[in-house]
C-alpha cells in the first residue's frame, strides 16, 4: 500500500513538475561560504536551498597507519545533529549518519584529492592527520551533495598549522600553507522515483525515493566512488543514464565553489 | 605580570561585539545564533513533542531537555572528540536550569521540549552564548515566557572585576594572581539569578562586584535579544 505522500509526489513527478516548481534535473540555488569556525584550519558552509551544512577542517601530527606508513591520515566524519531536523536523534551516530560520512570519505580518498603522500613528516613516525568534520545544520533534503561539497570546500579553506619543537601541532602559529590538493572531487546524487529522475530532492521526496545513486564526479570526468541505495533496482542502462546526469550536474556544482 | 589593559583592548565592563540572529534554522519550532566574539553558539527548539524513553514522562508537566555540544572543529587546539562528556552533560543540565525559571510546561504532560546548542567556534563563554540563543529560541518557538533571560561570564583578572572573559583571559592563571571565570545569567524583569558557577579563587566583595557587573551586563544582552526577535517578528532591522 502506497502513502499518501508518495502518490503525491507521483502525481506532481508524472507532470514533470515539482512541489517547489522545479524540473526534475533542476538544483536549487547553491551558496558557498568560507571560513565560517575560526577555530577550525579550515570550514564553509553550504547552502542547497534551505539545507544548510557545515563543515571544519582539523589538522594535526600523528603516528601513521601501520599499514601506510608513507601517507597521512584523512578521518571524514558526518554528525546529523538533532537540531538539524526533527528526525534525527542525539547519541552514537545512526546508520543514514554512518553512510553519508563513509560516502563523503570515499568520494575524498578515492579521487586523492589530498596527496596525503605530501602529509608525511618523517615516514613511519610523523605525518600530518586531517580530520574533516560535516555538521547537518538545517536537513531540507540532499544532504550527500551538500555534505560532499561542504567538506571539499573546507578543504580548500584550509591552511596547515605549525609545528613546535615537540612535533606537535601548534595552532598558535597558523601558516599561509594550504593543504595538497589534486582534484576536487564533487558528488552528485540522482535519485529514481517511480519512472523520473531527478537531482537535489526535497525532504518528501527523499522519503518516497526508489532507489538513488551518489557519484563523486572528478574533474576530468572520471569517477571516484559510487554508492547505490533503496531498495529499488536498476538497469545498467538506467546506471548509466544516472551517472550521465551527475557527471553533467557535477561541473555546474564545482563551480560554486568559486574558488 | 600585571593586567592594567585587556589584551583586546576592552573596558572592564565591555563585551566583545555581539551578533545575534532569530529564525536560522527554518527546520526547527524555534531557533537563534548569538555570536560574542569568536565564540558562535546555535540553538533549535523542537518540541513539545512526545518524550522517550517513556519512563522519564511527567504526567504533571512537560520537560525541557537541553544538549551543549561543541562541535569537532571548534575547540582552540585538538579536535573536540564528539559525542559529548562529563563536561557536555553537566552544562546541559545547568542550562535546563537556567531556563526553565522563564517557562511553564505544566500545559504540556508527557512532553518534552528539546534544546539542542551547537558551537562551530569557541573562544570561551561558550555556555553563556548557548543559554542566551536557547533563550531566544524558546521565544522564536512561541513558549510563553514570563522573563528574558541572558547569560555572560563575568570574572576576576588579578584586581580587575571584567565582562566576558576571553580564552587567553581565562587562561592567565598563576598561583599568585589568581583568575576566577563566573558565568551567570539574570533575567532582566525580577533582577534574579538563575545560573551561577565559578571557577578560580574570588573574595567575597569581589563576588558581589562581580555578580552586579554580570547582572549589568546581562541587562545590554537583553535588549540585544529583543532587537533580534523584533527583527523577525516586528519587521525591524535592529540586528542589521
Amino acid at each position: 500500500m502506497m502513502s499518501e505522500q508518495k502518490q503525491h509526489v507521483l502525481k506532481y513527478l508524472a507532470k514533470n513538475i515539482r512541489f517547489d516548481g522545479r524540473k526534475p534535473l533542476d538544483y536549487r540555488d547553491v551558496t558557498v561560504e568560507y571560513g565560517i569556525s575560526k577555530s577550525a584550519e579550515g570550514s564553509a558552509r553550504v547552502r542547497i536551498g534551505g539545507t544548510e551544512v557545515i563543515a571544519g577542517v582539523k589538522i594535526s601530527i600523528e603516528k601513521p597507519y601501520p599499514d601506510t606508513p608513507d601517507k597521512g591520515n584523512l578521518m571524514v566524519n558526518a554528525e546529523l545533529r538533532p537540531m538539524a531536523s526533527p528526525k534525527f536523534e542525539s547519541g552514537p551516530p545512526s546508520d543514514q549518519g554512518i553512510e553519508l560520512a563513509r560516502v563523503v570519505d570515499r568520494g575524498i580518498r578515492e579521487s586523492e584529492c589530498i596527496d596525503v603522500h605530501d602529509l608525511v613528516i618523517k615516514e613511519g613516525e610523523l605525518v600530518w592527520s586531517v580530520s574533516i568534520d560535516i555538521v547537518a545544520v538545517n536537513d531540507e533534503g540532499n544532504l550527500f551533495d551538500a555534505a560532499g561539497l561542504a567538506a571539499l570546500a573546507a578543504l580548500l579553506d584550509a591552511r596547515m598549522p605549525g609545528k613546535n619543537e615537540f612535533n606537535k601541532a601548534d595552532y598558535d602559529k597558523r601558516t599561509d600553507e594550504k593543504l595538497p590538493l589534486k582534484t576536487r572531487p564533487v558528488p552528485i546524487t540522482v535519485f529514481k522515483i517511480g519512472a523520473t529522475f531527478l537531482v537535489d530532492p526535497l525532504s518528501d521526496e527523499e522519503e518516497n525515493f526508489d532507489a538513488r545513486l551518489t557519484v563523486a564526479c572528478k574533474d576530468d570526468g572520471s569517477l571516484a566512488a559510487l554508492q547505490k541505495g533503496g531498495e529499488g533496482s536498476l538497469t545498467i542502462d538506467e546506471i548509466d543514464h544516472m551517472v550521465g546526469i551527475a557527471l553533467e550536474r557535477s561541473a555546474w556544482l564545482r563551480e560554486k565553489l568559486g574558488r | 605580570m600585571p593586567y592594567p589593559k585587556r589584551f583586546d583592548g576592552r573596558k572592564s565592563d565591555e563585551t566583545r561585539p555581539i551578533v545575534a540572529k532569530v529564525g536560522i534554522i527554518p527546520r526547527a519550532d524555534g531557533s537563534a545564533m548569538f555570536q560574542i566574539g569568536k565564540t558562535t553558539a546555535y540553538a533549535a527548539v523542537y518540541g513539545p513533542r512526545t518524550l522517550h524513553p517513556k519512563w522519564m514522562q511527567n504526567p504533571n508537566t512537560g520537560v525541557l531537555r537541553c544538549e551543549y555540544n561543541m562541535l569537532p572543529f571548534s575547540g582552540h587546539g585538538e579536535r573536540v572528540r564528539p559525542g559529548g562528556g562529563r563536561r557536555a552533560r553537566e552544562i546541559g543540565m545547568v542550562t535546563e536550569n537556567a531556563l526553565l525559571p522563564v517557562l511553564d510546561l505544566r500545559e504540556y504532560p508527557n512532553s518534552v521540549v528539546d534544546v539542542y546548542i551547537d558551537l562551530p567556534q569557541t573562544d570561551a563563554g561558550t555556555r553563556c552564548a548557548g543559554i542566551t540563543a536557547a533563550a531566544m529560541a524558546l521565544a522564536d518557538a512561541g513558549f510563553e515566557m514570563k522573563d528574558m533571560v541572558a547569560a555572560v561570564a563575568v570574572g576576576k583578572v588579578q584586581d580587575h572585576v571584567l565582562a566576558d572573559l576571553t580564552y587567553d583571559e581565562e587562561q592567565n592563571k598563576t598561583p599568585e594572581e589568581g583568575v576566577a571565570d563566573i558565568p551567570v545569567a539574570f533575567m532582566p524583569l525580577s533582577g534574579k539569578l538563575t545560573l551561577l558557577q565559578m571557577d578560580g579563587e574570588v573574595t567575597r566583595e569581589d563576588l558581589k562586584k562581580a555578580l552586579t557587573l554580570g547582572k549589568e551586563v546581562c541587562k545590554r544582552i537583553v535588549d540585544i535579544q529583543k532587537a533580534a526577535l523584533r527583527a523577525k517578528y516586528a519587521g525591524g532591522s535592529d540586528d542589521e
